[in-house]
């Protein structure tokens, strides 16, 4: 016992402060890529590379629409352009409730080889209804006070998103200093963390512990997978997304979103952070 | 290679008289039959030369040779090379022998085959759906006439029946496939007689992700990430795995300093999960403060990786032909400085679990895989290791800088969940002294090969031992950078019925840490 106790205090504390510092990420950390699009001189080589087609390009002879799309995003960085208009940052509070926001996209005019020529127009989705969850996150609250039971559900993920959820209960993340824990039953929760894809063989369990979990309730879609169904998409065997299966009020890019993404992003679904996400984000 | 005169000689009904030329690279050897039924030859193969059967597994050549084959790849204590039987099956007489009644390893392996492409396993014992579940219609998805992005209607189809346990005092315990932890779904369902359990019965393949049709679909560049999902906890492994076989087939040769820091890096990826299966099997048992120092001790080597990889779960580095990204001065020192640090902190760790009767006694002779059994059911990696059973990729079939590096493979014959525990040591601990080696053989130099067209139509193997054991990749290349087939095998399709075994008789409030001592791959058996 005494040694026990010896070690733990030669530990002393791990936990990191995040929210209330910013995290310490290493420099090698892969997290938003930054599109300049006005610079972009070429999109084709990203969209080439990109291994979920989170980089898309449509054109015709003379234009190019330009779509990236951050729910669908793996972070690889192979995007990153040696001329900095594509460069990979470090930001990782990317989680939103506008899905719609996760979306950019650019229109150009193209040159005779195909590249840029001039950046006719540049737009950031979003979406026309209001967030239905704003309210609901104001039930929880009242209704729960700073206390929140998440269940976890995954409907098909590859485990990636699990291991990264998991380490919200070691004690260098620590969530239940929020107030938050983790419950055995989604009768206990108010809060479904669900991963992704959702597969043809779990959409029926996933449809039914949403249906077991008591109002009010908020559904956090977690990683490239939960988003959209990532490199996943949808197939004979896989629906993709979390949102063609029950509601999303949050979604947390990331292949897997690191611990302090999804910190972030499930204090955003309980209104405890304002949404900054992509909105703070520079697109020009 | 004398085996194959030999096979000729002996079954000159059963194999082909003509060259075999199917498979790239020297770590196969191919043999051809003339007919579906392989079960005198694998008799054969197993008692004459002592062979495990490692996978099995099917390819739609109908378009192309108006056949399918089923592939039977088989493993020969001491020998490097994997002999690969490609027996063909009539496209008109969709069905072929079993061997499930005498190699029980291969009973989801065959019923994948009859629900993925409709070739039937005549004679097997149970011959029920597995990889598709009981209420799907009538597809064949990995045919090629199915359309992978093809949405079926809603299911209508009967639910899946369990076999009922009768029994005075006899009831039936439904789990899953929403788990109580953060674990991935699966479905058990125990008949329990008191506390002890009686049987056990899985349903798994809820995490079927059409991942094997899905590389039909893309560009190998991409196919590379999608590899990187098939288990997300094994990323490195597998994403090594895809890579090395589409190198055998492009006679890819890999740059010394990439072997090295592929080693390196599949051995934090083991270092990592098994300490965090080490606090895990603690916290099973009640040890929590034993759990809150190994997942400080496991976010010690997450951080590691992303400082050397960019991600914390090593994605995005493994690459065709090497690894993305040469490491800095600076990289190499947090390594080393890193492993030191970890090796002594996770001595002190292990100490701790080790000091504690209370530990032990829940751990020592639980959830008891015998030798016997594991043989016959072909269990691999740790669970193998912890029941006698001497097989490691590494040592038997080296790839990456393995064969640089002297590698002691802990075998123990009590099968237990304190064995399995202990293998899990013992690794960790050969792990520091691989990676102090490999540290110290960190040099300038490319770290990947120059890129090269992949010809089309090689067919290449590749095998790595993932923190789980033997992970096995076998693919066919297409025109244009893309893929025929890949097939993928994660050792946990073998390990589930282990599991099965492991707990009869023992009470259900031991399952978690009998699950846990496994601790096997859902999305990796799943697909």
């Amino acid at each position: 016992m005494f040694k026990i106790l010896q070690k733990t205090l030669a530990a002393g504390i791990v936990t990191v402060p995040y929210p209330h510092v910013p995290a310490v990420v290493s420099a090698e950390f892969r997290g938003r890529p930054d599109f300049d699009f006005a610079a972009w001189r070429d999109a084709r080589p990203a969209a080439d590379v990109c291994p979920t087609g989170a980089i898309a390009v449509q054109e015709d002879e003379r234009h190019r629409r330009v779509t990236v799309d951050y729910g669908l995003c793996v972070f690889c960085g192979l995007c990153a352009s040696p001329d900095g208009a594509v460069r990979v940052t470090a930001e990782f509070e990317l989680a939103t409730h506008d899905r719609a926001s996760l979306i950019l996209q650019a229109d150009y005019t193209l040159t005779a080889d195909g590249t840029h020529q001039r950046l006719l127009a540049q737009y950031r989705g979003e979406s026309t209804e209001e967030w239905a969850g704003g309210k609901l996150s104001e039930a929880v609250r009242e209704t729960l006070g700073r206390s929140l039971a998440i269940r976890q559900v995954d409907p098909g993920s590859c485990n990636g998103c699990e291991m990264e959820i998991s380490a919200l209960n070691n004690p260098i993340h620590d969530i239940e200093r929020f107030g938050i824990h983790f419950v055995a039953s989604p009768r206990h929760a108010d809060m479904l963390l669900v991963t992704g894809p959702v597969t043809r063989n779990m959409e029926l369990a996933l449809e039914k512990t949403y249906a077991a979990t008591p109002d009010p309730k908020l559904v956090v879609a977690v990683g490239a997978c939960g988003i959209s169904g990532g490199i996943f998409g949808a197939n004979y065997a896989s629906r993709g997304g979390v949102d063609t299966t029950i509601p999303v009020d949050v979604y947390v890019p990331g292949c897997p979103p690191r611990p302090e993404a999804l910190i972030y992003g499930i204090l955003l679904a309980v209104g405890v952070r304002q949404t900054i996400g992509v909105s703070r984000l520079s697109t020009s | 290679m004398d085996l194959l005169d030999e096979l000729r000689d002996k079954f000159p009904d059963l194999v082909s008289a003509s060259p075999a030329a199917f498979q790239t690279g020297r770590n196969q050897f191919p043999i051809t039959l003339l007919g579906p039924d392989v079960r005198l030859l694998a008799e054969h193969l197993c008692t004459a030369y002592g062979s495990r059967l490692v996978a099995v597994f099917a390819e739609d050549r109908v378009a192309d040779e108006g056949v399918f084959y089923n592939y039977y790849v088989f493993e020969q204590p001491g020998e490097p090379c994997y002999v690969v039987l490609k027996a063909p099956v009539d496209a008109d007489q969709p069905r072929f022998p079993s061997l499930a009644a005498s190699l029980p390893a291969v009973n989801w392996q065959e019923r994948e085959i009859q629900d993925w492409f409709g070739l039937e396993a005549t004679g097997h014992p149970n011959p029920r759906r597995v990889a598709l579940h009981d209420n799907w219609p009538d597809v064949h998805p990995l045919r090629k006439s199915f359309p992978l992005r093809q949405v079926l209607p809603p299911f209508e189809g009967e639910r899946h029946v369990y076999r009922p346990t009768l029994g005075e005092g006899v009831f039936q315990i439904p789990v899953g496939p929403v788990h109580a932890g953060i674990i991935e779904p699966g479905h058990f369902n125990f008949a329990v007689a008191g506390e002890p359990i009686l049987y056990l019965q899985l349903r798994m393949f809820y995490n079927h992700e059409g991942t094997e049709k899905l590389f039909e679909d893309m560009p190998i560049h991409r196919a590379v990430f999608l590899a990187e999902s098939i288990s997300g906890d094994s990323a490195f492994s597998h994403g090594t795995a895809f890579c090395q076989a589409i190198e055998t087939a492009s006679d890819i040769d890999v740059p010394e300093l990439a072997g090295v820091m592929r080693t390196i890096l599949l051995e934090l990826e083991r270092v990592c999960n098994h300490i965090g299966d080490i606090g895990a099997i603690a916290t099973d048992v009640g040890f929590a403060v034993a759990n809150a120092h190994a997942s400080r001790l496991r976010e010690m080597v997450v951080r590691l990786n992303e400082g050397l990889t960019g991600s914390r779960w090593l994605r995005g580095m493994i690459c065709v032909g090497g690894v993305r990204r040469a490491w800095s001065a600076a990289q190499c020192d947090l390594l080393r400085v890193t492993v030191t640090q970890v090796e002594r902190e996770f001595a002190s760790l292990v100490a701790l679990v080790q000091a504690s009767d209370s530990t032990r006694d829940r751990l020592e002779r639980t959830g008891i895989l015998s030798p016997e059994t594991a043989r016959a059911l072909g269990i691999v990696g740790v669970a193998g290791r912890a029941s006698g059973i001497d097989l490691d990729v590494r040592r038997d079939h080296p790839y990456a800088a393995y064969a640089r590096y002297p590698l002691r493979v802990p075998v123990y014959q009590a099968g237990d969940v304190l064995h399995r525990m202990l293998v899990r040591i013992d690794e960790v601990k050969e792990s520091f002294g691989i990676l102090r080696a490999a540290a110290a053989d960190l040099r300038d130099g490319p770290c990947c090969a120059p890129p090269r067209p992949v010809p089309s139509g090689r067919c290449a193997l590749s095998a790595v031992e993932g923190w789980r054991g033997e992970i096995l990749h076998w693919v066919r290349t297409a025109p244009g950078n893309r893929l025929e087939r890949c097939k993928i095998k994660d050792p946990s399709v073998n390990n589930w019925a282990a599991i099965v075994e492991a707990v009869q008789g023992n009470i259900i409030a031991d399952f978690p840490v009998i699950n846990k001592s496994f601790n096997l791959s859902y999305s990796g058996t799943d697909r």
